[in-house]
């Protein structure tokens, strides 16, 4: 057996390769749900009918894939630029900060003004926790990987230390938790009875923005060279340190909002669990799209439903909601592989 | 020991690469097998060491098919094959590298001492001259192909296949490959030569095998053809090579004046090279590769800071180097290697054309928006002026030959009008029609003002190009010499470290 690269992929392969890699992953974890003694087929209609069969199982789905979205984009503009930032978890956690510290009675402002400021003041914060890792991955050659990933756990301890000492909220009856957002900053809910909130119209215009940007604008034009090849992008003089600077501070950006969001529109205040793990789940978020910035939306719908759906189902039936984990990681890795289906023809011999 | 290769043919989608190829090689003899890039050559040989599968044919060694597709076999059946590029492990010695592979996994230990003594004896019959115990990042460039020549006769190969293996050597080095070549001709060894150089070929081969296009054109005793006759049959018609007309050169346009650039780990990369390039004259720096002609190329291209001495263009001495610098001083630069530093393969052919130009209007507007129609007008028109074959301007640039992709990169070059032109290994893979291309525009450019360096490992094209050639050893450059006062024999002895022996009246530069 071998592989051949293909000079065109067609069409439908593009399109039904990401499809048959759900399919397969559904079909993987089908062995485990029987394992468990339930019927397959009964078990994902109750997860497919608890993520996306109601009003307030739709709602739930998409509040759960407003943070997803963001930090997918994170990760696929980062991945785009071969900067592998691993830390869209502490960036998340920069932005929620950055709202809490404004958006607790540092100033008052009516909301047109707040939610924004709000939303620059967490996209602020969460590029400025980039600033040393591509700092010091430009100038000293530190793998990215290995400093975005521990500043997650710095950046977690800094919240754990400011939620139970000068951020904790004295009304919480000995919670770690910081004081409310106040009103003028409370996202706007978009679904009556729902706790679908404004962020959700943020994570897509984001990703428009983010779309129009890499396909039309002169940093996307750079930002895909870079990407593709440094070198070649150095001789057309490019400056690879400026682009990973560039691409750094939109990834953390778009992480930290999607803190903001969770602080300010979901919970409505800072506490140490705001975030099950959102930053890790955007690379998965971005591998499913293959790193496209509208594609990302579509993949955080899709991941957020089999969360959401996965609790339904095990509330009906006797089935682990670790099986959304198995499904989701068994999803990433067949798409990967259908992507090499598409990058490549298997010869048989 | 007898190869014959039998009716095959290869497909990749509509491209037949090979197109029921016959040909065959006796005990003994030399065959050399020439092409244009693109022929067919390289896949053909793929398909014999079992790379790749025919679609159609068989391979017989001793009259006996190979299963296609298995490389063992091949090697079992006394194939052996030397690379283009080197696949040697650069951390392991010599003795190493050569039994790779070649013992049991479950044996107890390796017999060094016999695997020695066994590459000593190679070594001695046939000229391969290198010390097994030296780790292979220590050879030369020669050095390392003597390696793999002996880790394919240590397999028993009897059927050798050598992938342009000259491209690296001096002039004196593949005299030298010659003679062990010879000496294992005559012990009964079979050779496939592989070349686009017609003198090698002439000189080297009992018989000569022609393709084009992925066919046979024909087969020759070497003893009957010659240079005309065999270039004609490689390339379909006859070759007309750009005439070089001297011009009387004007105002130097780059000067450098005692450069010196320091590698990682300390070693002089470029060391107090002076060198001025004049309007209107084609200086060649020839020099056997690794001996400072990339990191010359790297600070004509802006993007390598010099650790000491002045760079002028157009009089003015370059105070912080920058690609984008260079590009607005009106610099053009060909790169040496077209795949990594030239293109962004997986882009399209306008993206990678504007690629130098990305930054001024009018090729985008408010708020830097990239404005697509401009793009992809001026790219329509530099396809159509440049004759860019292969892909339209919005295929991706990787699927290019290699002859395109380079009439792209001069395109985006050229047509900006360059004062300077830093061509690094213009032709390095191009087959004769492109190669006459490239140098019709270099030379074009050169009639309408530039200065023109073109650094080259051919010193054919050199002494065909330029008006004036230095050479380069060790970081240190000869001074200039009249390309007609110099031949291949002297500047191959000047090559291998005797920059002296040029002797020219001005010795300036000269650190030797």
């Amino acid at each position: 057996m071998t592989l051949e690269p293909r000079e065109h992929a067609p069409l439908w392969l593009v399109v039904l390769a990401p499809v048959a890699a759900v399919a397969a992953s559904l079909v993987l974890c089908s062995v485990l749900i029987l394992w468990t003694g339930q019927p397959v087929l009964n078990a994902y209609r109750l997860l497919l009918g608890g993520a996306f069969g109601s009003t307030f199982g739709i709602a739930e789905t998409l509040t759960r894939a407003t943070p997803l979205i963001l930090t997918g984009l994170a990760a696929a503009v980062a991945f785009r630029a071969k900067f592998w930032n691993i830390g869209a978890e502490g960036q998340l956690y920069c932005g929620a900060l950055a709202a809490t510290w404004i958006g607790t009675g540092m100033v008052a402002l009516p909301p047109v003004l707040m939610i924004p400021l709000l939303f620059v003041a967490g996209a602020v914060a969460g590029g400025l926790a980039l600033l040393v890792p591509v700092f010091l991955k430009t100038r000293l050659k530190v793998d990215e990987v290995v400093t975005t990933l521990l500043l997650n756990f710095v950046i977690l301890l800094l919240v754990n230390f400011l939620l139970e000492g000068p951020w904790k909220d004295p009304m919480s009856m000995g919670w770690p938790q910081a004081a409310p957002i106040v009103d003028e900053g409370v996202l706007p809910v978009l679904l009556a009875k729902s706790r679908l909130h404004m962020g959700l119209l943020v994570g897509l215009a984001a990703a428009l923005l983010v779309w129009a940007a890499m396909r039309w604008s002169v940093w996307g034009y750079e930002i895909r060279a870079v990407g593709l090849n440094p070198q070649a992008a150095t001789f057309a003089g490019i400056s690879v340190n400026l682009t990973m600077l560039r691409v750094a501070m939109i990834s953390g950006g778009l992480a930290g909002m999607a803190g903001v969001g969770e602080v300010a529109g979901l919970k409505g205040y800072l506490t140490l669990d705001l975030s099950p793990g959102f930053g890790y789940a955007g690379i998965a978020v971005a591998m499913l799209a293959a790193l496209h910035p509208l594609g990302v939306i579509l993949s955080a719908v899709f991941l957020a439903g089999i969360y959401v759906g996965a609790d339904s189902m095990s509330r009906a039936v006797n089935i682990p909601t670790y099986i959304a984990d198995v499904l989701v990681a068994s999803s990433v890795l067949a798409v990967l592989v259908s992507l090499m289906f598409v990058r490549f023809r298997v010869r048989w011999r | 020991m007898t190869l014959e290769i039998r009716g095959v043919t290869k497909r990749f989608g509509a491209l037949v690469a090979n197109d029921a190829i016959s040909l065959s090689v006796a005990q003994g003899e030399v065959l050399a097998l020439l092409g244009e890039n693109g022929a067919g050559k390289t896949t053909l040989m793929n398909i014999l060491f079992g790379h790749y599968t025919a679609d159609a044919g068989e391979v017989l060694v001793d009259g006996a098919a190979l299963p296609p597709g298995d490389t063992r076999a091949a090697i079992a059946a006394g194939v052996g094959m030397v690379h283009q590029h080197f696949a040697l492990a650069d951390n392991m010695t010599v003795l190493e590298n050569i039994t790779l592979g070649t013992e049991s996994l479950w044996s107890w230990r390796s017999d060094a001492a016999a695997a020695r003594r066994r590459i000593r004896a190679m070594a001695d019959a046939y000229g391969l001259a290198v010390d097994p115990d030296r780790r292979v990042d220590e050879l030369s460039i020669g050095e390392k192909q003597r390696v793999e020549i002996l880790k394919a006769l240590y397999r028993h190969a009897r059927i050798l296949i050598l992938d342009e293996p000259t491209s690296v050597l001096t002039p004196q080095e593949a005299d030298r490959l010659f003679e062990t070549l010879r000496a294992m001709t005559a012990e009964g060894l079979s050779v496939i030569f592989i070349s686009h150089k017609l003198h090698e070929i002439l000189a080297i081969s009992d018989r000569v095998t022609v393709l084009r296009r992925g066919a046979v054109v024909g087969t020759v005793a070497t003893a009957e053809a010659d240079r005309e006759s065999l270039a004609e049959m490689m390339v379909g018609h006859k070759v007309a090579r750009p005439r070089v007309e001297h011009l009387e050169p004007g105002r130097p346009v780059v000067e450098l004046a005692g450069v010196t650039v320091t590698g990682t780990g300390g070693a002089r990369l470029l060391d107090g090279v002076t060198l001025a390039v004049r309007e209107r004259e084609i200086v060649g720096l020839a020099g056997v590769a690794g001996n400072g002609q990339s990191a010359l190329a790297a600070l004509l291209s802006g993007t390598l800071t010099p650790e000491a001495g002045d760079v002028r263009i157009d009089g003015e001495t370059i105070e912080r180097f920058s690609a984008r610098d260079f590009i607005a001083r009106r610099v053009g630069r060909i790169p040496e290697d077209r795949h990594a530093t030239g293109v962004v393969g997986d882009m399209t052919v306008w993206e990678n054309l504007i690629a130098e130009q990305l930054r001024e209007p009018p090729f985008w507007r408010w708020g830097r928006i990239i404005d697509f129609a401009a793009c992809k007008a001026y790219a329509r028109r530099l396809v159509e002026q440049f004759d860019i074959r292969g892909a339209g301007i919005d295929g991706t640039t990787r699927l290019l030959s290699g002859g395109n992709m380079q009439k792209l990169i001069l395109a985006r070059t050229l047509d900006r009008v360059p004062r300077f032109i830093l061509a690094s290994q213009p032709i390095r893979g191009l087959d004769e029609g492109a190669i006459a291309a490239v140098h019709q525009r270099l030379l074009d450019a050169k009639r309408e003002g530039a200065a023109v360096l073109v650094i080259s490992e051919d010193l054919d094209e050199i002494l065909g190009i330029a008006d004036r050639v230095v050479v380069i050893h060790g970081g240190r450059v000869s001074a200039p010499l009249d390309v007609g006062a110099v031949d291949a024999r002297r500047l191959g002895l000047m090559m291998a470290g005797d920059l002296g022996h040029g002797e020219g009246a001005h010795r300036r530069g000269v650190g030797a």
